[in-house]
């Protein structure tokens, strides 16, 4: 077998992907600033003023977005606990454990938002409607992962519970991405859909689309960051890393 | 342009208190996470360098 251009296996190591992370985080922290930038010049000064719902439409801009990484996001933690799982990497369970605490942050989000949207245009902050509570499921999800990895003093054990946790509660995330779909729901239907074209004006879709943007590379700048604080908690112990803080002085 | 002034602009037509209370706080959320997780890296490098010191003073 030729020799691939790049061996991934080796940034599989916590010893190489830590300085790895630490050259990738402020690439991914400038796009997401210069995202959010245009995003948010088009959500209040290029996107017109809706036709039914005035300004206060505006929150979409960053409900959705918020909406789509907090299901994201753990369909990723899903995905790295079933690396971590079938091949027995120690990196993986530190990426799912890097990304829970942003996960749990956008689904408050998500809910938070919807709560001021759904008070001005529902006249209730909360309805037990099917959207709006499998996102609460996905945020109870999210808390159980980190209470669970957190009273499990032994990580790798504690990587396994949680791998457990995120792909059983994966099925959580096509509940409430059809949930408008299934149920009859007071929220209304995806904004975006992958068959048809959207209903909405492009302006809003473009700044829908690069709020989205923005939310993504600051999830994947902060994880970055939160899995090398990880990294040093854990591998603590380890020449490397004492070879490391011995050269940073 | 959508606005006539800056005070139209806070007001969003009404909505001011929904629009920036969801666009306010989505914003600290970010920033606060951001200051949590630059400290986490902090303390514990910190805490590591003094575990450090520590081991190769009672090593001499």
């Amino acid at each position: 077998m030729s020799q691939p251009l790049i061996n991934w296996f080796k940034f599989a190591s916590p010893a190489s992907f830590y300085p790895l992370a630490g050259k990738m985080w402020p690439w991914f922290a400038a796009l997401a600033t210069a995202f959010a930038a245009a995003g948010l010049w088009i959500s209040f000064f290029v996107a017109p003023t809706d036709f039914q719902q005035g300004e206060g439409y505006r929150i979409i801009f960053i409900h959705v977005p918020a909406s789509w990484m907090s299901m994201f996001i753990y369909c990723v933690m899903a995905f790295w606990s079933a690396i971590g799982i079938g091949f027995n990497t120690r990196l993986s369970g530190m990426m799912s454990s890097a990304l829970a605490p942003t996960g749990a942050l956008f689904a408050f989000l998500s809910l938070w938002t919807g709560a001021l949207w759904g008070k001005p245009m529902w006249g209730a902050w909360w309805v037990w409607d099917a959207r709006l509570t499998s996102e609460l499921i996905l945020l109870f999800l999210y808390l159980g992962y980190i209470a669970l990895t957190a009273a499990i003093d032994d990580p790798r054990r504690a990587d396994k519970a949680g791998a457990i946790v995120s792909l059983v509660g994966v099925i959580n995330v096509p509940i409430i991405y059809f949930s408008v779909k299934w149920w009859n729901t007071l929220h209304q239907g995806a904004s975006v859909s992958m068959t048809k074209a959207p209903t909405m004006a492009a302006t809003m879709l473009w700044g829908m689309l690069l709020m989205a943007l923005a939310f993504w590379m600051y999830s994947i700048a902060v994880a970055l960051y939160r899995v090398r604080a990880i990294i040093l908690e854990r591998e603590r112990h380890a020449t490397w890393v004492a070879e490391l803080l011995e050269m940073q002085r | 342009m959508n606005w006539g002034s800056a005070s139209e602009f806070f007001a969003m037509g009404g909505y001011g208190f929904y629009v920036w209370g969801s666009f306010g706080v989505t914003a600290a959320a970010l920033l606060i996470e951001t200051l949590l997780v630059r400290k986490r890296l902090g303390d514990t490098r910190r805490l590591l360098r003094r575990e450090l010191a520590a081991d190769r003073e009672s090593q001499d």
